[in-house]
């Protein structure tokens, strides 16, 4: 029994089937990517666990509740938290600001009317943003412009604006995707160092092989929007129908 | 400082100063001059009109300075808000303080009516919805709900809504004055200074309306430095992401439509209690693009933006009403007789009933040049002094900002 359970869903546009009859499993603690060529249907896949896009049939339970019917807010305060594919923050915000939002969403629900309070006023959730800051390492950013940042900080504060949340699951689409190498393996350890400390579950769709293979404990492989086979890294690697469907054009 | 951080406080104390002084500020030149004539602005309906206009356009920056959200039908609260307030005179009494309450609280409802259904969708649909809306409030206001044959007369349609001694005004004292009054401050009586040859006139109503902007202004200030403000510009910024953060727009959007149509509707019942009349004109479409003009104009999203525009507007429109061909002629009498008429016939067009056309392009102007409308004109100006400064002073030490750092 997984902290997530996507069973039998498709999912059509038109004439292109994007998902087929897709089951997975996502065991509680794990960290588990989804991988594939593009067009496999990995963010599709992803936008109906976030309530984006509602599959055509099948059902997606989180921790033993369905999501599907859910809007993506309520989603969001179930516990599952998504890193978009290319970045998605408050670019017109200040950096604290950014990541004081997610803390007012984690305290205050869904809305709260708090207009004559004052944001500087509220210690706890400054300091919480402060604090997350310091984790992702933009201490030093705190008061620029979320739109001024690099692409590879912005992608830092998304997934900064995630984990301050604390949630369960914790969705990333391609967090590498246009990465510098430095970064790109900055990104690696900061989500390993999310899964080691902070009990959370992490999905992560990736195109990186050395991401995938230095991170993931679980993968399954994706084409033409069904899952082809699902196993540890080193039998991935191995997997003659991976080389073919995937590795083998890629490299 | 009262509640405001230091650099709010100082703008509100300036503004609340200009409040004060402005008899005097908009009196510069001695009574009876020409120029006293053409720019003094310093009469009370001109000055009650800043001020209101001020609110309207200070609640209109609530919803569309922070959630981008731009609403094209923000005249029906304000007529709305007229129309409440002339029923309080005709059935309780002249007193404006049942009339203000009232005014607020009917278009507070319908904001949370129009809101509602408007909000459903974003862009320029919400705009075309609002718009749609208020005109529909303008066509009720004019024939539907006014038509005296019908027995429904709750705007007595072209006429105008007004107050008449057959009215019931259950509670009008026996010696109660017989205009708009605050518990006997008849809002048209005035305090006339004669200082030297300048004259200069301190109406009641006028402070009642200035101190009123200074309230909402107040309350403008604590809204944009809040956990809702902070959620509104999140909304503009990026709504999406705002959902996926845990976040129901809907019912912040909403807040901020009922909050602006609220002070939209307490700005048309300071214009009926200053005047106790109030017309459908007040609603039309063209008052709700002048709305968005004077937001724009003055900036959208900033603090003292709506003030500017607000009152740049109500300037201007006062000033180039007042322009006719008579006067055109004596200012280009220099010209040869031939070049003058053709001159004057020109500039006919964009004086007098003309003043739309000269706000029409002088907003183009604005728009494409200055997006920021006056606040970045000032900012500008401003920094172009600093580089004037810096250059005097030959130092070599340029103030290391970071280049995009967060504007306030
Ligand atoms: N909203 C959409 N409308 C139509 N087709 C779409 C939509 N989203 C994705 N697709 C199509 O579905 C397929 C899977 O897309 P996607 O899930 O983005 O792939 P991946 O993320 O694995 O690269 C692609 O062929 C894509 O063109
Ligand atoms: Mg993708």
């Amino acid at each position: 029994m997984g902290i997530l359970e996507v069973k039998g869903v498709n999912k059509r546009f038109g004439g292109l089937r994007a998902l087929a009859d897709v089951n997975l499993t996502v065991a509680e603690n794990s960290l588990h990517a989804i991988i594939g060529p593009n067009g496999a249907g990995k963010s599709t896949l992803l936008n109906c666990l976030v309530g984006k896009l509602v599959p055509d049939t099948g059902s997606v339970m989180f921790d033993g509740q369905s999501v599907l019917g859910q809007t993506p807010h309520e989603i969001n305060q179930m516990g599952i938290s998504r890193v978009f594919q290319t970045p998605e923050i408050f670019a017109d915000l200040t950096v604290r600001e950014n990541v004081m939002i997610p803390c007012f969403a984690k305290r205050d629900g869904t809305f709260r009317m708090r207009a004559i309070r004052k944001v500087d006023a509220e210690a706890e959730i400054n300091e919480m943003a402060e604090k997350i800051l310091v984790d992702v390492n933009m201490q030093d950013r705190i008061d620029h412009h979320a739109g001024s940042l690099s692409r590879g900080d912005k992608r830092r504060l998304e997934i900064a604006m995630c984990l301050v949340q604390r949630p369960r699951l914790l969705l990333l689409d391609e967090p590498t995707a246009g990465m510098a190498r430095a970064d790109t393996n900055r990104t690696i350890d900061l989500l390993k160092e999310i899964h080691a400390n902070r009990d959370i579950t992490v999905a992560i769709i990736e195109h990186d092989m050395h991401v995938v293979f230095s991170l993931a404990e679980r993968i399954t492989v994706l084409a033409q929007g069904s899952p082809l086979v699902e196993d540890t890294p080193d039998n991935i690697k191995g997997h003659p129908k991976v080389r073919e469907a995937y590795l083998g054009e890629a490299h | 400082m009262i509640g405001l951080n230091r650099k709010d406080a100082l703008l509100f104390i300036t503004v609340t100063v200009l409040v004060i002084l402005a008899p005097f500020i908009l009196n510069p030149f001695p009574e009876g001059t020409a120029m006293a004539q053409m720019f003094n602005a310093g009469y009370p309906d001109l000055m009650q009109r800043f001020v209101i206009f001020g609110i309207l356009v200070i609640g209109f920056n609530i919803l569309f300075g922070l959630t981008g959200y731009l609403s094209f039908g923000h005249a029906a609260f304000l007529g709305i808000g007229s129309y409440s307030a002339v029923w309080m005179f005709k059935l309780l009494s002249y007193n404006v303080v049942p009339a203000i309450i009232l005014a607020i609280v009917v278009s507070g409802i319908a904001s949370l009516i129009i809101g509602y259904i408007a909000l459903r969708r974003t862009g320029i649909y919400f705009s075309i919805l609002t718009l749609a809306l208020a005109q529909m409030c303008f066509n009720l206001a004019y024939s539907v709900l006014g038509n005296p044959q019908k027995g429904i007369n709750l705007t007595n349609g072209e006429t105008g809504l007004q107050v008449y001694t057959s009215d019931p005004q259950y509670l009008m004292g026996e010696n109660a004055p017989e205009l708009p009054h605050l518990f006997g401050l008849v809002m048209r009586d005035s305090l006339e200074l004669e200082i030297g040859s300048w004259a200069f006139t301190l109406n009641a109503g006028y402070y009642l309306c200035g101190v009123i902007m200074l309230a909402t202004f107040y309350l403008s200030i604590r809204i944009f430095r809040s956990p809702f403000g902070l959620m509104l510009r999140a909304v503009k910024s990026n709504q999406q992401r705002l959902s996926y953060t845990g976040l129901n727009t809907r019912p912040y959007t909403l807040c901020a439509f009922v909050v602006s149509g609220m002070y939209a509707g307490l700005a048309g019942g300071l214009l009926s209690s200053m005047d106790p009349l109030a017309g459908a004109e007040r609603m039309h479409w063209t008052a709700s693009g002048e709305i968005v003009i004077m937001a724009i104009l003055g900036g959208a999203g900033t603090l003292i933006g709506p003030i500017l525009g607000s009152g740049f507007i109500e300037y201007f429109k006062n000033i180039l009403s007042k322009i006719n061909d008579n006067l055109l002629h004596q200012w280009l009498s220099f010209l040869p007789d031939g070049l003058e008429d053709a001159l004057v016939w020109v500039l006919h067009f964009f004086v007098g009933k003309g003043w739309h056309l000269t706000l029409g392009i002088l907003f183009m102007l604005v728009v494409i040049f200055l997006p920021g409308g006056l606040v970045e004109l000032g900012k500008r100006t401003g920094g172009l002094f600093d580089r004037f400064r810096n250059a005097a002073e030959g130092s070599g030490k340029e103030r290391n900002q970071s280049p995009r750092k967060a504007a306030e």
